[in-house]
């Protein structure tokens, strides 16, 4: 394991291949540079963890490879040919699926219709609906997440915010060909529903797609990962094999290095066993756990720096 | 008991005993087009009792007529507002197709069926406009096609008055090809004691092809997607421009039709016509469970929304009451229907 080769082989054994390569990408909306030369393959047989901050520009990373967004800076690669997705549907239509953050589901639609949208079944000489075949996947799929949705037929606005990012979970996995990206797909899931999204992503990297994995869970990653990608104010700062960091440093890099320590020792002055007497506040009464002065300078002084590199 | 007497068999989905499997009865109250289906009943039963001529089998034609020159029209605007947009042009655009057809064959002496034909590029052209403008400016199309409606109006006006010196189109009846496109857009038959309008079959035919395309088809999936959300379904893959330009390219496509049978109804075409029926064929479509925030509605439910124009028209004469009183009819009707809508709805949600 720990010989250093150049090309990495996955647990069965074929040579991972680049399906998507972002060379020095960057993304400006507007005066907000989102993204900086950021560099990053999305091997076929692996999955790519994305870690960053709130903010520090995941998610317009991946729209940019799910082609929602184009990219302002650099270029991006499809099987080694430059390419820029004009739209999503291009993207999907190159074997690419996406669960975005905000999940991208149509409230008042069906739940089989939301599932197979941009994607129906069709039959017969006009081309009409498969409605019978749409419903039966999609209640196959959903049972299979561990996921009962009461009625195919109501609307998703109906579902709490975990079934519906079951739906979206089920969906791309069913329709990702080569590549499924999926932004933070556990962040609303119970255990039991997360557990079988990271068993999932699993599957489909066995099976030879490339994944790309959003969390701020850094266990969920180190799970599943074999590759990570931390940025942080739009740039990668870290971009690591699993085999070259343990959970501990990947918590410790994600936490943006002292921070997580200081933290803990704060904290453990708290005394979370703690119970008070119930009580009355006035607005604003509640104070922010704000830092001291010092500490707001050495936080200012450190972005400003991070800023100039 | 154990932890593990609780686990559920594993991989398979455990039914869900708090939700009981919905009354068939509850399903179709939960239709859009419910509300407009039961003031229809109600208007029926209404005139049938109130007025006389209204019981009269060979009025049923008139009625019907009344309802299809409307509902031609409110179908198109349904599935436009259930994929989110407005087309407030969509009254005067059907004055501007009868008069393109009428003025183009008159002044340059063309075959009426050449003016017929470029009055249906013209059509699909300012649908087309309506659509590319609303994408192009991201504009809502409130705005956009309120600019294209006094457009078309002073268009209509100004164009006919240049080339006629008259506020109508000249008459083209004794025109190459009148006889013939007359049989088209302007004919009758006669069943019995009733004479149907072909302007009835178009309205049904319409109505049968655009609830099919609404619920059948994937470009139907479509409208209710970019309807609801725009953004989602455009990250889905659903592509959104061609979707809206193409709603209204067939609101355009309608409103051909309905200037064709304008034309050949009256062989002329008055130039202010048209204006204030845009909210007529919108409040049709909200009567018939159309939500005017969008990805919700039904064409069928627009087509009873224009019969019940076409019953109440006619019999708020026949019952021989003063018609002042129509307008006030249709706004209470507009309110009632949306109420009923929602309250129904929300039952048939509540199960
Ligand atoms: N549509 C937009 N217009 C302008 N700025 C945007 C837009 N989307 C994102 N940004 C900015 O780009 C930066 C990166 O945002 P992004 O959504 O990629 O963060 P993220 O890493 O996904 O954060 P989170 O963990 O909260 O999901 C933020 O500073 C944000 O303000
Ligand atoms: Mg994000």
């Amino acid at each position: 394991m720990s010989t250093a080769t150049t090309e990495r082989h996955d647990a069965a054994g074929h040579s991972t291949t680049p399906i998507v390569e972002l060379e020095n990408v960057g993304k400006s909306y507007g005066n907000v540079h989102a993204l900086r030369g950021v560099s990053l393959n999305v091997r076929q047989g692996e999955v790519t963890c994305v870690l960053g901050d709130n903010g520090a520009g995941k998610s317009t990373l991946i729209k940019i490879m799910s082609g929602l967004h184009d990219h302002t800076d650099g270029t991006m690669k499809l099987d080694g040919v430059v390419r820029r997705f004009g739209s999503p549907r291009e993207a999907q239509a190159s074997g690419i699926a996406t669960v975005y953050q905000d999940l991208a589901l149509a409230p008042l639609m069906s739940v089989w219709r939301n599932f197979f949208l941009g994607n129906e079944l069709r039959k017969g000489p006009l081309r009409t609906l498969d409605i019978a075949r749409m419903k039966r996947i999609c209640a196959d799929e959903l049972g299979k997440m561990g996921v009962f949705v009461p009625d195919l037929d109501g609307p998703v606005a109906g579902l709490s915010g975990g079934q519906r990012q079951c739906i979206a979970i089920a969906r791309a996995i069913y329709f990702g060909a080569r590549v499924i990206i999926l932004d933070e797909p556990t962040a609303a899931l119970g255990v039991k529903q997360s557990g079988v999204a990271l068993r999932y992503i699993v599957k489909a990297r066995d099976a030879g797609l490339g994944v790309i994995f959003i969390t701020h869970n850094p266990h969920h990653a180190y799970l599943v990962g074999n590759h990570f990608v931390i940025l942080k104010l739009g740039r990668v700062v870290l971009d690591a094999h699993r085999d070259d960091l343990t959970l501990e440093q990947l918590t410790t890099e994600m936490a943006g290095g002292q921070e997580l320590g200081e933290l803990s020792h704060e904290l453990r002055g708290v005394d979370p066993g703690k119970v008070i007497d119930p009580g009355e506040v006035e607005h604003g009464q509640v104070e922010a756990p704000a830092l001291s002065p010092e500490e707001r300078k050495a936080v200012e002084r450190e972005e400003e720096e991070e800023l100039r590199a | 008991m154990t932890a593990t007497a609780t686990e559920p068999s594993r991989g398979v989905a455990t039914q869900d005993d708090r939700v009981a499997t919905r009354p068939l009865a509850a399903r179709l109250l939960s239709r859009p087009e419910v509300g407009s289906l039961i003031a229809a009943i109600v208007i029926f039963l209404l005139f049938m009792a109130v007025a006389e001529p209204f019981r009269n089998v060979a009025n049923v034609g008139t009625i019907l007529y009344g309802a299809s020159t409307i509902g031609i029209m409110a179908v198109p605007v349904a599935l436009l507002m259930i994929g989110g947009e407005f087309d407030l042009s969509a009254g005067v655009a059907v004055t501007t197709s009868g008069l393109s057809a009428s003025l183009l064959a008159w002044n340059f002496g063309l075959n009426v069926w050449v003016g017929i034909l470029l009055a249906l590029a013209v059509s699909v052209a300012i649908g087309a406009f309506n659509g590319w403008l609303l994408l192009k400016t991201g504009l809502p199309s409130f705005l956009v096609t309120l600019g294209t409606f006094f457009i078309l109006q002073g268009v209509n006006l100004g164009v006919t008055r240049l080339l006629t010196g008259n506020v109508a189109s000249a008459d083209i009846s004794d025109m190459d090809g009148f006889a013939s496109a007359q049989n088209i857009f302007g004919s009758e038959v006669t069943l019995g004691p009733v004479t149907l309008k072909i302007t009835v079959l178009y309205w049904v035919l319409l109505t049968v092809i655009a609830a099919y395309v609404l619920l059948r088809t994937r470009a139907g999936n479509w409208v209710f997607a970019v309807g609801g959300d725009a953004a989602a379904a455009r990250a889905v893959g659903v592509p959104v421009r061609a979707t809206k330009i193409g709603l209204f390219v067939a609101v355009g496509f309608c409103a051909w039709l309905s200037g064709m049978h304008l034309l050949f109804q009256f062989n002329t075409v008055q130039s202010g016509e048209g204006v204030g029926k845009e909210f007529i064929f919108i409040i049709a479509a909200v009567i018939g469970g159309c939500l005017l925030t969008g990805g919700y509605g039904s064409v069928v439910g627009a087509s009873l929304g224009a019969l019940i124009f076409g019953m109440t028209q006619l019999g708020i004469n026949y019952a021989g009451w003063n018609p002042d009183w129509f307008r006030t009819f249709l706004g209470v009707m507009l309110l009632l229907a949306t109420l009923v809508n929602m309250y129904v709805k929300r039952r048939a949600d509540l199960r």
